[in-house]
């Protein structure tokens, strides 16, 4: 923004001042997230800058936390770097199986709620959709009500038996399981979480949808089928991605649910933070951090690209 | 037929067009509705009814009542105030007997315990030899543990004979019963839930204006700058909004830590001397600071989209007019900017009411909010009527600013990036 000619000295003043607190506020909005990269390098175990990292000395730089996290839990961290080892990491190194379980649970649970999340857009959106106000409440409710109560009610929930199981001891018959404990009943938990966000993006873009589009469609022969496939998918994709991504990151960074209904063997990454940062906060949690910060810029970035693409396709930006 | 449906308009195959019409729209709804439907059903079924499910559980508890039939007989045919005699320990004797059988006492003396600390272990050290006791009921159940005698015991079990009961609200609230059931304030001590909710209320508020605060100047900035820097400031802001929220919080106990790079900041420009690091984490600075930083993006990116719809040419007139910068500042721009607030600062009060990883992890004992106390009774005490109480209280006060949110922005508007 510039200045006016006009300005006073007074305003002129006023004016730098002001940008120097914007200035301010940026650097508290963003430093923290990029200061954990530097010392995740660290190669001393504290978690400040030693004299050594300030005066760029190499010796102060080292992977030693990357090394830590790769080999933590493996059977033999200190064999050769061989197909042997990297064996042993893929199977037992912890990291490496909250990162499967958090992929896993992210991935089915993305998919889940994006599908549910785009149909159900799709008729919220439509002019004659009956108490759409009551029913938009409902499913964004899970983005509303604290996370600590909406756990503890999938506790209750998923620690129900009710699930109908095949029970192969003993001759097959069929038993009473539950879902807590499972990656179904994860999934489950997540996806409800992840909904609000699809509805929302996908509403969002669905609300610039011009409709004669689609009856155009139909005039030119296309069955309702291929009108949605054609016509509206390609324009509501942008959409759809996007809010399928906020859904992924909500499963991605979702600790509490998991704390509540997952067992041993469905430990994610922010569950294994979380240990990590309650127990014994080390620098190791630092390399965590910064890998996670360098997803987030990817995810950042597609999501950035997508929202353009949406604009240009629908005709709203001036560039 | 009368002369009006005679010329009534009809569709091409003779029915009426009112009709037809009405029938094509209720068609058009069922298609409509039939979308949402398999969603609608997964959050009702799996997220909103387990949510009341917990919270019916606030104020219906049955495991004592459902373990002592022959109490809960002896106090609904005997009124409050009436002299606890030998039908009364009969009434006991046999409960514990059946708690004995049934392995039960443990589970029925915790409810007890929740109104009178120490007779869990009543319940278990008397249920133990239960089933040998003779009549007179009264002198052999006194004889084992004397405290039976105890009024507030017996008035407990009155209140518990029902399951469903007030109790756990009264203990949200730090209320009580005295020895004649008239609802009294708890002990100065142990008042804790009142303190903790004004607390969080307290915190949330600091929280919302700290964001508005900080949020005001980058959106101002944002939407007065060129269309291609906007963009890249705004991914300066989108940055920490896609960032993990344990990240975050990770960079926040990093950076405050009394070893940590701000004390060593400090230490360094000679604002603090080295024996004199501030703490900065493990109280209430350490929950403020965190979650100003996470909820932040929160408001910036509603105000920012309010004021990008401002026209700058009211400022502008303001001005020809005479007004100083900061009169047409105050009297033509800022009024303009209040929905914007009003959503910003409601969505950020909201979520900062539920908060729990952040204050979990860097709160130490006085930056602690509500869901921690309920995480607590949910996890450690096991007082899980108590856990739902306080998560009725905590509910309801956020779905009154969701209803408030609702009215002001209107939920279809809420944005995201």
């Amino acid at each position: 923004m510039a200045l006016p000619v006009y300005a006073s000295p007074l305003e002129r003043l006023w004016h730098y001042t002001y940008l120097v607190i914007c200035a301010l506020i940026l650097i508290f909005l963003i430093a923290p997230i990029i200061i954990v990269i530097p010392l995740s390098f660290n190669a001393e175990p504290y978690f400040t800058f030693t004299q050594k990292m300030l005066t760029f000395d190499p010796e102060g730089y080292s992977l030693r936390w990357y090394d830590a996290l790769l080999t933590f839990g493996m059977q033999n961290p200190e064999a050769e770097r061989g197909s042997a080892f990297w064996w042993d990491f893929w199977h037992n190194a912890t990291w490496m199986q909250v990162t499967k379980n958090s992929v896993i649970i992210g991935v089915c649970a993305t998919l889940l709620s994006a599908g549910l999340g785009t149909i159900a857009a799709l008729g919220l959106t439509r002019p004659e959709m009956p108490f759409r106000k009551q029913i938009t409440a409902v499913l964004i409710s899970p983005m509303i009500v604290p996370i600590i109560i909406s756990a503890t009610g999938m506790f209750f929930f998923y620690s129900g038996q009710w699930l109908p199981v095949l029970s192969l001891s003993g001759g097959v018959h069929l038993e009473w399981g539950r879902l807590a404990g499972t990656y179904a009943g994860i999934i489950l938990a997540h996806a409800a979480l992840g909904i609000p966000f699809v509805i929302i993006t996908v509403t969002a873009t669905l609300s610039g949808f011009d409709q004669s589009l689609v009856r155009a469609a139909a005039s030119l022969g296309a069955n309702p089928r291929t009108a949605f496939f054609r016509v509206v998918m390609p324009l509501i994709l942008p959409g759809v991605v996007s809010g399928g991504l906020f859904a992924f990151v909500t499963s991605f960074d979702e600790v509490v649910a998991v704390l509540f209904i997952a067992n041993h063997d469905q430990q994610t990454i922010p569950r294994q933070m979380w240990n990590g940062i309650r127990e014994q906060i080390s620098p190791a949690i630092l390399a965590v951090a910064t890998i996670l910060v360098v997803i987030s810029i990817a995810l950042l970035a597609t999501v950035e690209l997508l929202r353009r693409r949406s604009e240009r396709l629908r005709g709203l930006s001036p560039r | 037929m009368t002369d009006a449906t005679s010329q009534m308009i009809t569709t091409a195959d003779g029915k009426p067009l009112k009709a037809a019409l009405a029938a094509s729209l209720a068609v058009r709804r069922r298609r409509a509705f039939l979308l949402v439907a398999p969603l609608f059903l997964f959050i009702l079924i799996s997220f909103i009814v387990p949510i009341g499910q917990m919270l019916f559980q606030s104020f219906y508890n049955d495991t004592f009542s459902k373990n002592a039939p022959a109490l809960v007989e002896w106090f609904s045919t005997h009124p409050e105030g009436s002299e606890i005699d030998e039908s009364a320990y009969a009434a006991l004797a046999a409960d514990l007997a059946l708690m004995k059988k049934n392995r039960s006492a443990g589970e029925a003396g915790t409810r007890i315990n929740y109104d009178v600390s120490g007779t869990r272990s009543l319940f278990t050290s008397t249920a133990r030899g239960a089933d040998k006791f003779q009549p007179p009921f009264k002198e052999a159940i006194l004889k084992v543990e004397k405290k039976w005698d105890d009024p507030n015991v017996w008035r407990a079990m009155r209140s518990a004979s029902s399951p469903f009961t007030l109790d756990f609200y009264l203990a949200a609230n730090d209320l009580t019963r005295d020895e004649t059931g008239k609802i009294v304030p708890v002990a100065e001590g142990q008042a804790i839930y009142k303190k903790l909710m004004g607390r969080t209320l307290m915190l949330s508020l600091e929280i919302t204006a700290l964001c508005l605060l900080l949020g005001f100047p980058i959106a101002f900035l944002l939407s007065s700058l060129p269309m291609r820097k906007a963009m890249l400031l705004m991914i300066l802001v989108l940055l920490p909004f896609w960032t993990s929220l344990l990240v975050r919080t990770t960079a926040w106990m990093v950076l405050l830590q009394s070893q940590g790079v701000v004390n060593d900041l400090l230490v360094w420009l000679g604002l603090i001397r080295d024996d004199h690091r501030i703490q900065m984490m493990y109280n209430e600075t350490g929950t403020i600071v965190a979650m100003t930083h996470i909820l932040l993006p929160f408001t910036i990116l509603p105000l920012y989209s309010v004021m990008k719809t401002i026209p700058p040419s009211y400022v502008r007139a303001a001005r020809s007019l005479g007004a100083t910068s900061w009169t047409a500042f105050r009297r033509v721009y800022l009024p303009q900017t209040l929905p914007g607030i009003g959503a910003g600062g409601l969505l950020v009060f909201i979520l900062a009411m539920g908060y729990y990883i952040t204050p979990a992890l860097v709160g130490g004992a006085d930056g602690q909010m509500i869901s921690n106390m309920i995480a607590m009774h949910m996890q450690k005490t096991l007082n899980w009527s108590l856990a739902a109480a306080l998560a009725a209280e905590l509910l309801a006060i956020v779905l009154i600013f969701f209803w408030i949110y609702d009215k002001l922005v209107g939920i279809d508007k809420m944005k995201l990036g």
